[in-house]
C-alpha cells in the first residue's frame, strides 16, 4: 500500500507562518488542507494521514491552544474524509495521526505515564468519534512513549488498527537508544497492525532500519516512510535533495526487501508519491531495484566496549565489598 | 546499604563516582561528593577531578553512539546532586568559572529536547547555563547577554523554516555591537557546518558532547591558554 508524503513542508508552502500550529489550519484553512490531500489521493496514495501530527494536548499546548484538541482533531478527519469522498475512490484509508508530545517521560523528565495516556487518549477519542480507519502514531522516539500513546488510542476505540513507526535517526537507533528490533518487538506486543520507521535522516539510514526489522521475520506488516533526504539551506530556503525519481528508486528498494507500507515524510510532495506509485505500478512486486547492502548484525542493547566491560568489573567488586561488609 | 567510603582511597573514589555519573547512580555521586570534601579537596578539584571528569567520559559515549539520550539525562541527575552541594562552596571560594552560556531555540520554534540536553551537558562540564526555552526572539537573546554577560551564546532550531532566524539574531548583535564578544554556537538537526559559517556563527555543533567540546576549546583559545 502507498501511503502519503509531507504534510507540514506543504503547509509551509502554502503560508503557514513558522511558529505556527499547523492544526490551526484545519478550521481557518480547509481549502489549503483539503489540496494538500486531494493531490496524494490523486498521486496514488491508499492512506492518507489527517493534518494532527501536534494535535495532542501537550503540542498545542505551546500555543495556548490546548483547549481546542477535539476542535482541530474532529475538523482534521472531517476535512479528509471529504476528500476521499469526493475521490470517487473506496480503496482510501483516512489515518487518524498521531505525533509525539515534545515531553519527556519520567523518571527521565517530567510527563508521568498516566498524564500522557490521558494527553494521547483524548486526542484519540477525537479522531475516532469523527471516523478515522485508523490511528496512526509516527516519529516516536521513546517505547513507553509509544506505549502511552498506543494505551491512549485502545481507551478510545478496542478495535480500531493502530499503527506504529519510530524515527530511527541516531546512530541507527532512536534519540532514545531504541534499536529497530526493539522498537518492532515492543510493538508486536502491543498488537499493532503495522510496525516501521519514518523521518529520519533520509532513505539509506531508512532503508537499514526497516531491513534490520524485516531480518528479524515480522509477523505484521513493516511501514516504511522515509524523509526525502537530507534538508540543505539554498538561498535562505529549506531545500531537501531527493528528487522524485530518487523517491520511487527508495519505493522499489523497501518493498523489495518486503515493506508492505510505503510512503514519504519531511520534504516530499505530491510530486515525489506520484513517482513512487508509478515506479510500483511499472515494477512487477517482487523485483529488486538495485541490490542493496546486507543488514547490519542486530546490536545487543549497548555497544560492548573495553570500558564497559572494566566498569562491570569494577561494579561487581565494590558490589561484592559492600555485601561481605555487611555480613 | 550506603557504601562505607572511608576506606577507599582518593584515586579509586574518583574512579568510582565517574562509573556513578556513567551508570547515574546518584546517591553515590552525592555521597563521593561529601566524602572527597571531607578529605579536605577544595570544591573546584571536586567538580574538576569527579564530576566533569566523569562526564566527559559520558560525552565521549554519547558522541559515539554508545550512550543515548536516556543514560545521558540519568548521568546529567546525578552530576546535578553533586552539583548542588559544590555550588554553594564554589559561590564562597570565588573559583574562576569554566564559563557562562545562554541558550534558546529560536523565534518560530517550539522543539526543546536537543537543547535541553545540550544544556544539561553544558552544566555537567562546569559551565551555568541560562536556559531560555523555546521560541526566543532577537531580543530576548539580547536582554540575556546584558543581563548575564555569558561567553556562549547558543542558539537551537529543529525546523529548516525555523534556522534561518539565527542569521537574524546574529545581525542584531553585530548591529548592537556584541557579537565579537560572544562565542555564538548553534545547533539542531538541520543544520551543518556550511550553515554556520554562512551565518557567521563561531561553529555548528552536531550534538551536545561535541558542543561542550567546542565551548571549552573556544573559550580556551579567547583567554588566550
Amino acid at each position: 500500500m502507498l501511503a502519503d508524503g509531507a504534510m507540514g513542508t506543504m503547509l509551509f508552502q502554502a503560508g503557514l507562518q513558522y511558529g505556527d500550529a499547523p492544526e490551526t489550519w484545519n478550521v481557518t484553512h480547509p481549502d489549503a488542507v483539503r489540496t494538500i490531500q486531494r493531490q496524494y489521493i490523486q498521486a496514488g496514495s491508499n492512506i492518507v494521514l489527517t493534518n494532527t501530527f501536534g494535535g495532542t494536548r501537550f503540542r498545542l499546548a505551546m500555543h495556548n491552544l490546548q483547549s481546542r484538541v477535539t476542535e482541530f482533531n474532529q475538523a482534521a478527519v472531517a476535512l479528509l474524509r471529504a476528500e476521499v469522498e469526493a475521490s470517487g475512490r473506496d480503496d482510501v484509508l483516512v489515518a487518524g495521526d498521531i505525533g509525539p508530545s515534545g515531553e519527556i517521560l519520567q523518571p527521565l523528565g517530567q510527563l508521568s505515564f498516566e498524564d500522557a495516556v490521558a494527553g494521547f487518549e483524548e486526542q484519540a477519542r477525537a479522531l475516532v468519534a469523527a471516523g478515522a480507519d485508523v490511528i496512526w502514531i509516527e516519529t516516536m522516539s521513546s517505547l513507553d512513549e509509544v506505549r502511552a500513546a498506543f494505551a491512549g488510542a485502545r481507551r478510545a476505540s478496542a478495535d480500531i488498527p493502530i499503527i506504529t513507526t519510530l524515527s530511527f535517526d541516531t546512530h541507527g537507533r532512536t534519540m532514545m537508544g531504541v534499536t529497530p528490533e526493539q522498537a518492532l518487538q515492543a510493538m508486536t506486543e502491543l498488537g499493532a497492525a503495522g510496525v516501521g520507521a519514518n523521518c529520519g535522516n533520509g532513505t539509506d539510514e531508512l532503508f537499514a532500519a526497516v531491513q534490520r526489522m524485516l531480518a528479524t521475520g515480522p509477523s505484521v506488516p513493516i511501514v516504511a516512510k522515509s524523509n526525502a533526504g537530507m534538508p540543505r539551506l539554498v538561498a535562505g530556503k529549506a531545500h531537501y535533495d531527493a528528487t522524485p525519481a530518487e523517491m520511487a528508486e527508495y519505493a522499489l528498494s523497501v518493498r523489495a526487501e518486503g515493506a508492505s507500507i510505503i510512503g514519504a515524510c519531511c520534504g516530499s510532495s505530491p510530486a515525489h508519491i506520484a513517482a513512487m506509485a508509478e515506479a510500483l505500478r511499472a515494477n512487477p512486486a517482487g523485483l529488486a531495484a538495485k541490490p542493496r547492502s546486507e543488514p547490519a548484525p542486530a546490536e545487543t542493547a549497548h555497544a560492548a566496549t573495553a570500558a564497559t566491560d572494566e566498569r562491570a568489573a569494577r561494579r561487581a567488586a565494590r558490589q561484592a565489598r559492600e555485601s561481605s561488609s555487611a555480613r | 546499604m550506603s557504601e562505607d567510603l572511608s576506606g577507599i582511597p582518593t584515586d579509586e573514589l574518583i574512579q568510582n563516582m565517574h562509573d556513578d555519573l556513567y551508570d547515574g547512580v546518584v546517591d553515590g555521586v552525592a555521597a563521593g561528593t561529601n566524602e572527597l570534601l571531607r578529605r579536605g579537596l577544595t570544591p573546584s578539584e571536586v567538580m574538576n577531578q569527579a564530576l566533569v571528569g566523569g562526564m566527559d567520559i559520558v560525552g565521549v559515549d554519547f558522541r559515539d553512539g554508545i550512550l543515548f539520550v536516556p543514560e545521558v539525562l540519568m548521568a546529567a541527575k546525578a552530576m546535578k546532586s553533586g552539583m548542588e552541594i559544590l555550588r554553594p562552596l564554589l559561590a564562597n571560594t570565588g573559583a574562576e568559572q569554566i564559563g557562562t552560556m545562554i541558550i534558546g531555540t529560536v523565534k518560530g520554534d517550539i522543539h526543546d529536547i536537543g537543547k535541553n540536553l545540550v544544556a544539561m551537558m553544558m552544566e555537567g562540564a562546569g559551565f551555568k547555563v541560562v536556559n531560555l526555552g523555546i521560541n526566543c526572539d532577537a531580543d530576548k537573546f539580547l536582554e540575556a547577554y546584558r543581563e548575564h554577560q555569558p561567553e556562549i551564546l547558543g542558539m537551537s532550531a529543529l525546523l529548516t523554516t525555523t534556522m534561518p532566524y539565527m542569521d537574524t539574531v546574529i545581525k542584531r548583535f553585530k548591529e548592537e555591537g556584541l557579537r565579537d564578544k560572544v562565542i555564538v554556537l548553534v545547533g539542531g538537526a538541520p543544520l551543518n557546518a556550511a550553515f554556520a559559517e554562512e551565518i557567521e556563527a563561531d561553529a555548528y555543533c552536531r550534538d551536545a558532547a561535541v558542543a561542550v567540546e567546542t565551548a571549552k576549546k573556544l573559550i580556551a583559545i579567547r583567554r588566550g591558554h
